[in-house]
């Protein structure tokens, strides 16, 4: 079982979640978060006055997988999410130790699907 | 004899100055604060509406306009508002309830200690913020409002002009803004910290609510519903759009981008400047007015400021007490007798004594001001403390001085 998680452009979100459900992947996580990558953020001016290490704004995806979806998945992201353009984001993948279903008790690669 | 226009317009305009303390000023503050201050600061700029509104009736008005004393204060004859009724008051209003002239005047004692708030924004103990306003009320404001508009008052026997309050309200509190963000000291972390506005759709919400209320304050000092009126109403909104327009050009072409927090700023400046001149001055003289207000106080706020290094967190001082001191100096340059018979010829319309009176008022009223505030921060600081502790301080003051959140991370 792995974690996949994907900081990705918040305006390319639609593409992503559709690709996916193409892919016939359904569950994931979704949340606004702030970040910067090495180019600092942005310069924001307030009356005259610059405060530097603004935050960008992106979308943080979380999919919890079998291994056998890992690549399907991966590939699912960033087929959608890739502009081209410094800011597209990135994908971490880590190990998963276990998942339970809350409604049913069930454990493992059974609670995931 | 009682005008039933006169009376309307003057009822309105009071109700149009209350609005500038709170919903203007609140809003314009409070999103310009993080947002663990917000409800702190708007709660300063509602409680201020709340104290002062009581203190004028009991003794505010009377200090203020009341039989004059030495030249300097109103007697304690009116307090209570002793003799203060339906029959016009000559020397003030004749054609309005001397009770409404009362009523209007108190929106003004309301809203100028308000203005102060926003230099020490985000670190004063509510407790000390509660005393130092009405001391400051009956110490500084009372006396120089005696001084420029009551009957007998020093300033307006030498003929110094001040329409709508820009040395009373503006220079007296801006000035006293600058020696609190000084006593106060800076906020925790200021300079090294990113301390963005929280929420300036409020901030611009606040502007324009002050924007719309100022034609209360200006127009409405014509205490009449009147040519006067329309003349100041004219000016009042000139100016405001002249500034903002000027403040946003310097923007573009100094940082880049135009803001809306500058366009606001601007207009705020506009209107303070525009203060004592409008009633006194011709629409193209406002259009005037607003480009060097604007000038000025982008440079008080965005570059001296910045240099010096002090914490006027909102700029009180850079905006009221620069852009207040500039619309005095101004009105001593640009009034009209053409536009006001009752006022006078500035420098450039040949008359060169009005600059010195008006300069000798600023004068006045800065010094007067700084001294006293100087002495009430001392006093209030040794019994009870101005700020609060650091941990509060970083906790936020909605929580530690209020109990309360403005914004809940859930439902």
């Amino acid at each position: 079982m792995k974690l996949i998680i994907a900081i990705i452009q918040p305006h390319i979100l639609e593409d992503v979640l559709k690709s996916l459900d193409e892919k016939e992947i359904y569950l994931r996580t979704v949340s606004n978060v702030l970040g910067c990558g090495r180019q600092k953020g942005r310069t924001e001016v307030y009356r005259g006055r610059k405060e530097t290490g603004g935050m960008l704004k992106k979308v943080r995806l979380e999919i919890a997988v079998n291994d056998d979806f890992v690549r399907r998945t991966v590939s699912a992201i960033i087929n959608s999410a890739k502009t081209g353009n410094i800011g597209d984001g990135k994908i971490f993948v880590v190990n998963l130790e276990e998942c339970f279903r809350i409604r049913t008790g069930e454990t493992g690669p059974m609670a995931i699907g | 004899m009682i005008n039933s226009g006169d009376t309307a317009w003057v009822l309105m305009s009071s109700a149009l100055v209350m609005m500038m303390t709170a919903p203007g000023l609140a809003f314009f503050y409070g999103g310009l604060v993080r947002r663990k201050n917000v409800l702190s600061t708007m709660m300063q700029s509602f409680f201020v509406l709340c104290l002062i509104s009581i203190q004028w009736i009991l003794w505010g008005y009377s200090l203020s306009f009341g039989p004059d004393t030495g030249h300097v204060i109103g007697s304690l004859a009116w307090c209570g508002l002793k003799g203060v009724g339906m029959a016009p008051n000559p020397d003030y209003a004749p054609t309005i309830p001397h009770l409404l002239f009362m009523a209007y005047q108190m929106m003004f004692a309301v809203i100028t200690p308000g203005l102060i708030t926003g230099a020490f924004a985000e670190r004063m103990k509510f407790s000390a913020y509660v005393i130092f306003t009405l001391a400051w009320a009956t110490f500084v404001y009372d006396p120089i409002c005696h001084w420029v508009w009551g009957t007998g008052g020093w300033l307006r026997s030498m003929g110094a002009l001040d329409f709508a309050g820009g040395t009373v309200v503006h220079v007296s509190s801006g000035i006293s803004a600058l020696v609190c963000a000084l006593i106060l000291g800076n906020r925790r972390g200021y300079g090294r910290e990113p301390m963005p506005p929280h929420n300036l759709p409020l901030t611009i919400l606040g502007a324009a609510l002050l924007w719309f209320g100022w034609f209360g304050f200006n127009a409405g000092s014509a205490l009449g519903a009147n040519e006067l009126a329309v003349s100041a109403f004219i000016a009042t909104n000139t100016a405001a759009a002249a500034a903002a327009l000027t403040w946003m050009y310097i923007e573009w072409k100094m940082v880049g981008k135009p803001t809306i927090l500058g366009g606001a700023t601007g207009a705020v400046a506009g209107l303070v400047a525009v203060t004592p001149a409008a009633g006194f001055v011709s629409p193209i003289s406002a259009i005037l007015i607003g480009v060097v207000v604007g000038l000025v106080c982008y440079t008080a706020v965005a570059v001296v400021k910045l240099k010096l290094a002090y914490d006027d967190s909102l700029d009180a001082f850079g905006v009221h007490g620069v852009g207040g001191i500039t619309g005095a100096l101004l009105t001593g340059l640009l009034a009209q007798k053409i536009i006001n018979p009752a006022g006078n010829n500035g420098l450039i319309f040949g008359n060169s004594s009005l600059l010195g009176v008006q300069a000798l008022g600023v004068l006045a009223a800065a010094a007067y001001s700084i001294a006293v505030t100087f002495i009430l921060l001392k006093v209030i600081n040794a019994f009870m403390g101005l700020r609060v502790p650091d941990e509060e301080e970083v906790a936020g003051l909605d929580i530690t001085q209020h109990e309360e959140s403005a914004y809940t991370l859930l439902d």
